[in-house]
C-alpha cells in the first residue's frame, strides 16, 4: 500500500522514528487487535491503538455504558449511557481515526466461543475485569499460541505483563488457579482511582505496539507494578514454571474448562 | 512521487515544510535496495541542515548538499541502513 498525504500527516511523528518508520506504520495498520473489555482498560488501550493507526480492533464486551463508569472510562460519554460499550468504544475510536475498522462483539467470551474469535487477531489485551475471564484468556491463549499482555487495576495499584506463550510464563505459572470468590475484594471495597487504568491501559497499548512492530523487550517473564500513591514502579521477574498446569511440562489443562463463579466485576 | 531509475530515485519535495521534507526524504529511502542513491530536491531553508543530520542519525551516507538556485538545494543520500 501507498500512504495517501492525510496518512503521511497522521502518521508523521511515528514516520521519523527509526524504530517505526513508514514500514512500521504499514504494520501497524495491517495489524489486528483483539481488546477483552470496553471499559477501564480497554477504553486507554483501544484509543492508543487507534491513534497508533492499528488496523483492526476488535471489543468484546457485554455491557451498557452506565453513568458510574465515565469517571475512568474514557472512550464512553454523558450522551452513550444506555448504549453497549462497545458501540459507544467503536464510535470514539472511529472518530478519532478513519484507518480504524472496530469489529464491535457484544457478548462474553466462554469456553465455547473464544477460540475462534481469538484466532482472528494478532494480538490479544486483556483488560477484564473478573478473573474467571483473566483465567479464560490465559489458557486460549496459551493453547493457541498467541501474545497476550494482560492488565489489573485495584484502588491506587495496577500490573501489566506480556505473556508470549511457551516461550516466557503465562497467568497460571504466577497464580496457578483463580483465588476463591471470598478471598476477591467485594464490591464496595472495589474503588479505583479513575486515572489508574489510563496509566495501566498505556502501558498495555504499548506493549501490543512493541509486539506488532518488533521492537523493544516485551515485558516477558515479568509483571510491572504501579503504586500510584507512592508514585513507583516495581518490576518483578516472574519465571515460567515447568509445572504449569497449563504451559508447562506436562500440562494438565489440555482443553478449555468452564470458569464461572460469583465473582464481583472490579471494571 | 519518487522517479525510479537504475541508479537510484528523485524525490522532488519543493514546497514542503519541515517535518513532511523528512518524512518523505524517509519514506523514499525506506523503499530503496541497500547502496541506492536518493537526490532530493527542496526548497525549504531548515531541510537543507535536517535532512542530512536526520538521514546521517538514521545510518545513511549524505554525498553532496548542493545549492542549484537562489532557493533551491539537492541533496544525495546513499542507503546504508534498512
Ligand atoms: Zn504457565
Amino acid at each position: 500500500m501507498e500512504f495517501t498525504d492525510a496518512q503521511i500527516q497522521r502518521y508523521s511523528r511515528h514516520i521519523i522514528l527509526p524504530e517505526v518508520g513508514g514500514k512500521g506504520q504499514k504494520k501497524l495498520l495491517g495489524a489486528k487487535v483483539l481488546l477483552v473489555g470496553a471499559g477501564g482498560l480497554g477504553c486507554p488501550v483501544g484509543y492508543y491503538l487507534a491513534a497508533a493507526g492499528v488496523g483492526t480492533i476488535g471489543l468484546v464486551d457485554d455491557d451498557v455504558v452506565e453513568l458510574s463508569n465515565l469517571q475512568r472510562q474514557i472512550a464512553h460519554s454523558t450522551n452513550t449511557i444506555g448504549m453497549p460499550k462497545v458501540e459507544s468504544a467503536k464510535r470514539t475510536f472511529e472518530a478519532l481515526n478513519p484507518d480504524v475498522n472496530v469489529i464491535a462483539i457484544k457478548g462474553r467470551l466462554n469456553k465455547n466461543n473464544i477460540m475462534g474469535i481469538i484466532e482472528d487477531y494478532d494480538v490479544v489485551v486483556d483488560g477484564s475485569d473478573n478473573f474467571p475471564t483473566r483465567y479464560l484468556v490465559n489458557d486460549a491463549c496459551v493453547l493457541s499460541r498467541k501474545p497476550l499482555v494482560s492488565g489489573a487495576i485495584l484502588r491506587f495499584e495496577g500490573q501489566v505483563t506480556t505473556l508470549i506463550p511457551h516461550e516466557g510464563h503465562c497467568y497460571r505459572c504466577l497464580f496457578e488457579a483463580p483465588p476463591p470468590p471470598g478471598l476477591v475484594p467485594s464490591c464496595q471495597e472495589a474503588g479505583v482511582l479513575g486515572v489508574l487504568p489510563g496509566v495501566i491501559g498505556a502501558l498495555e497499548a504499548t506493549e501490543a505496539l512493541k509486539l506488532i512492530l518488533g521492537q523493544g523487550e516485551p515485558l516477558k517473564n515479568a509483571l510491572l507494578i504501579y503504586n500510584a500513591l507512592s508514585a513507583s514502579f516495581r518490576k518483578v521477574k516472574v519465571p515460567k514454571n515447568p509445572k504449569c498446569p497449563v504451559c508447562g511440562e506436562n500440562p494438565t489443562i489440555t482443553e478449555l474448562q468452564d470458569y464461572d463463579a460469583g465473582y464481583c466485576q472490579l471494571g | 512521487m519518487p522517479q525510479d531509475s537504475n541508479q537510484g530515485k528523485k524525490l522532488d519535495i519543493r514546497g514542503l515544510v519541515c517535518p513532511y521534507t523528512f518524512v518523505k526524504a524517509k519514506l523514499a529511502i525506506e523503499d530503496m535496495e541497500m547502496g541506492g542513491l536518493l537526490e532530493i530536491l527542496l526548497d525549504y531553508p531548515e531541510a537543507v541542515h535536517n535532512i542530512p543530520k536526520s538521514m546521517q542519525d538514521h545510518g545513511h551516507k549524505v554525498l553532496k548538499v548542493e545549492q542549484t538556485g537562489i532557493k533551491e538545494w539537492i541533496i544525495v543520500v546513499r542507503k546504508e541502513k534498512d
